[in-house]
């Protein structure tokens, strides 16, 4: 498989469902899964999984003794498999940047020259299709693309590619025709194609024409939460209302803030919180003083792994009027710990999700009664946390892993 | 002699219209018009008026030995008043031929038999008013919404002076019996209780056209020849079902209409009559008693209230709604009495069903609820209104009686100074 990221070191919602659904397909007895990436931190569970990191596979060769490789990259990397890798370098690369090892120094983030990043990701790809034993490649999202076509050409093995998101997504419709380009090429050349909800797959036909016949929904899941019990809700007398994630124009917050604005004409004991940053915090804070509730309204700024979980704790509803979702996994996070959930219908779990409320982005009435109800109802609260709870816990990795199983047998 | 006992039901709620949070305190109207009319105007058109033309077909043609029943909610009659007057003169015109009768329900088509046995003794006699000022005729037979039962039901519906109840094939009551029999209730052994026979309702209500049935085409002998080969000593065949079976579940191109015409002529060859509820006490032996210790309906597999009370969503509401009943009853403000029973339809609180929504018109079960629940807030708030709650009900009962005796005794004392006035009037002249 080729991935961008791999938990704990994660950016987004890739690294979380690339973790989870290898951790899901791992428990298929006859399944054993090599997970590149381009910067590992060398402290990603590998129990169930091998890693292997895309900056110390050299694509240049040097030549370098033993003590001397084990010193570098020993910590990440058995120095036999480094020597033994470097057999699989058969084009000359030497028009790339490398160190002395003759690997790449990757970001394994999304910086500015992200386009070179994949296409020197490729050349990693290469030599890893030249000497790896493989019986498919799996290449997670758009940036890893290249890189599987490429190992499917030199290797002729099928190729599946899982699409977590498209730029029709993250653009609202002004498409970099740059990406779409990437994202083109990578459906075009794939056997098979895997998206995470219908709304992904319908975009994956229209927008990039690929044949229906191709193109699968395999739906995320959650991870349970081991330490389920530690997220505790403390008692208040005002109920919490929280929005979580990226202050980005794909997430919607405006609607957040208006549908707020909404439920304090009516009722004083509610507070809203936006957690997380981006690009629209300062106009959004702009929103909130002009609508003149600043008084009952946060901001928490970026939070991170376990203050996540707790924020979702201790809220009372967590509300995502994302305007494009392709999955959207928090909604779930928050039912784990039995809070209810109000989703916009432009994403991708609301196929999935029977307990939770679903409105349009847009429709900020909806939204605010929804809201409204499940605040002032305790019965709407308990019903959506409780059976929420029920319905969450039933969404398995494992079972995502045998469907994609299924399509690995398919195209084999 | 075997008998066939058709019922028809006809119901359909005053559908609420979408109803924010915001609106409460300032909106007080609650129902969806368009889509009422709608509704009502495509049953009407597609299943009620030709099905009503081709029973009054039937009677005409097997001179008055086509018999069956009707049982329309208060609720639906509203509404074909407002909406389609014709079909009330179109059942005007069937009563008059005697071959049809009218059974009592509760006007709401509610749950309040459940929830509160005064609710329910009202509506059931406002329900025969209304039967007996549109039709003609007094209703002796009963049946509840959703066919709701249980002994203590039974008692309270005797006690009123029904002589027949209507009721569901459940297992958990009748055990091992056969529904083709007249039974009694557990210890009112003048109470006749009729029994629904699911298989060959649903034959004609919903398998009738589907083509995946083993049994597709059933034609009228078919249908009949079934009836015959039933036990010598079953008999009676209840087939009850929805009137929109006929035209809407089963398109006249299906050949519903013929299958209907065809049948009197089929059975009365092989010596089936048809029977009214009202007419069987005196027609039809009974075979022992049954008795149901918890209410039983027609809903589901389970045949119990699972599909209308079975959540908390629906649990919250109705504890909510029938928590003022008292006090509504106390209240003599017009809309206010007509919003309680529209309110009361056992449809909305199916609508919150996780398991089956029928009908609904929400997207979600939670939807229903959250609409429902300001509704029910701004009529609350009304309520509150014209009785505060900071009032005991006591205490208001209390008052009012006060308030009720002191203008009678001002009425009296009235009366008396105008008496003394013309004596004293007379005296002078």
């Amino acid at each position: 498989m080729f991935g961008w990221e791999f938990p704990p070191h994660i950016l987004g919602g890739l690294g979380t469902a690339s973790y989870g659904l290898t951790k899901g397909m791992a428990l298929q007895d006859d399944m054993d899964i090599t997970f590149v990436i381009p910067k590992p931190h060398g402290d990603e569970d590998q129990s169930f999984l091998k890693i292997i990191g895309a900056c110390n596979v050299p694509v240049v060769w040097k030549d370098n003794d033993w003590e001397y490789v084990n010193k570098r990259i020993g910590s990440q990397m058995h120095p036999d498999e480094y020597f033994w890798l470097r057999k699989g370098i058969k084009y000359d690369y030497t028009r790339i940047y490398t160190n002395e090892l003759g690997c790449i120094d990757f970001s394994g983030r999304y910086p500015d020259n992200l386009i070179e990043e994949i296409s020197n990701y490729e050349a990693v790809a290469s030599v890893l299709a030249h000497q790896i034993d493989f019986d498919i490649i799996h290449s997670h999202d758009w940036l890893t693309y290249p890189a599987g076509v490429f190992a499917k050409q030199i290797s002729g093995k099928p190729l599946v590619i899982h699409v977590h998101a498209t730029d029709f997504d993250r653009s609202r419709g002004q498409v970099n025709p740059i990406v779409y380009g990437i994202e083109k090429r990578g459906m075009d050349a794939a056997d098979h194609i895997m998206t995470v909800s219908d709304l992904t797959r319908k975009i994956v036909i229209e927008k990039y024409f690929q044949d229906p016949r191709k193109v699968t929904t395999v739906h995320n899941a959650v991870d349970p939460l081991e330490d389920i019990d530690l997220f505790k809700k403390t008692p208040r007398k005002e109920k919490i209302v929280t929005f979580l994630g990226r202050i980005t124009m794909q997430k919607g917050p405006e609607y957040f803030v208006e549908a707020a604005y909404r439920v304090l004409q009516k009722t004083k004991d509610v507070r809203f919180v936006m957690a997380g940053n981006g690009d629209m915090m300062i106009a959004m804070i702009d929103l909130v003083a002009k609508r003149n509730i600043a008084d009952r309204f946060h901001f928490t700024g970026f939070l991170k792994g376990r203050q996540v979980h707790e924020m979702l704790a201790e809220s009372d509803v967590y509300i995502m009027p994302s305007v494009s979702e392709p999955f959207g996994i928090s909604p779930l996070e928050a039912m784990q710990v039995g809070t209810p959930s109000i989703i916009s219908k432009q994403s991708g779990c609301a196929e999935i999700l029977t307990h939770a409320i679903k409105t349009d982005y847009w429709d900020i009435d909806a939204m605010a009664d929804a809201i409204y109800a499940i605040v002032k109802n305790p019965a709407m609260y308990d019903s959506l946390s409780k059976l929420g709870l029920i319905e969450v816990n039933n969404i398995k990795w494992e079972d995502a892993g045998l469907k994609v199983r299924a399509i690995y047998n398919s195209v084999m | 002699m075997r008998n066939i006992c058709f019922y028809f039901e006809i119901h359909q709620p005053l559908r609420l219209k979408r109803y924010r949070f915001f609106e409460i305190g300032q909106d007080h109207y609650y129902y969806d018009d368009f889509q009422n009319e709608e509704r009502i105007r495509y049953l009407v058109d597609h299943a009620y008026l030709p099905s009503n033309r081709t029973i009054a077909e039937l009677i005409r043609s097997s001179n008055g030995n086509f018999r069956c029943t009707f049982s329309i909610s208060g609720i639906a009659l509203e509404q074909f008043e407002q909406y389609a007057p014709e079909v009330i003169d179109s059942f005007r015109e069937l009563a008059k031929t005697g071959s049809v009768e009218f059974l009592a329900e509760p006007y709401a088509h509610s749950l309040s038999s459940i929830f509160d046995a005064h609710e329910f003794e009202q509506q059931v006699k406002m329900h025969a008013a209304k039967i007996e000022d549109l039709f003609g005729k007094k209703p002796t037979a009963f049946r509840n919404a959703e066919l709701i039962y249980s002994d203590e039901i039974g008692e309270l519906v005797s006690k009123m002076g029904y002589k027949t109840i209507l009721l569901d094939e459940a297992r958990q009551v009748l055990g091992w019996k056969s529904q083709n029999y007249v039974y009694t209730h557990e210890y009112l052994p003048k109470l006749k209780l009729l029994i629904r026979n699911q298989k060959l309702s649903d034959d004609i209500a919903f398998r009738f056209s589907d083509q995946s049935w083993s049994d597709y085409p059933l034609s009228a002998e078919k249908f009949v020849s079934w009836l015959n080969a039933m036990p010598e000593e079953e008999k009676i065949i209840n087939l009850w079902m929805g009137y929109e079976a006929l035209g809407v579940f089963q398109r006249p191109e299906s050949g519903i209409y013929d299958f209907m015409k065809a049948l009197p002529y089929h059975a009365m060859e092989q010596q089936i009559s048809f029977i009214l509820p009202s007419e069987v006490g005196k027609k039809l032996e009974t075979a022992g008693s049954i008795s149901a210790s918890h209410p039983i309906s027609w809903s589901g597999l389970e045949k119990d209230l699972s599909c209308w009370t079975g959540n908390d969503l629906q649990q919250e509401a109705l504890h909510k709604l029938y928590g003022v009943s008292e006090r509504v009853r106390l209240c003599n403000d017009k809309p206010l009495q007509h919003d309680w029973l529209m309110l009361q339809s056992s449809d909305h609180f199916r609508y919150m069903s996780h398991k089956d929504a029928f009908g609904t018109n929400y997207e979600s079960p939670y939807e229903a609820f959250m609409n429902y629940m300001n509704i029910l807030a701004d009529f609350l708030e009304r309520v509150d209104a014209q009785y505060p709650t900071t009032i005991e009900n006591e205490e208001l009962n209390e008052l009012l009686k006060t308030i009720d005796h002191q203008e009678k005794e001002i009425e009296s004392l009235e009366d008396e100074l105008k008496k003394l006035r013309t004596r004293k009037a007379k005296k002078e002249n």
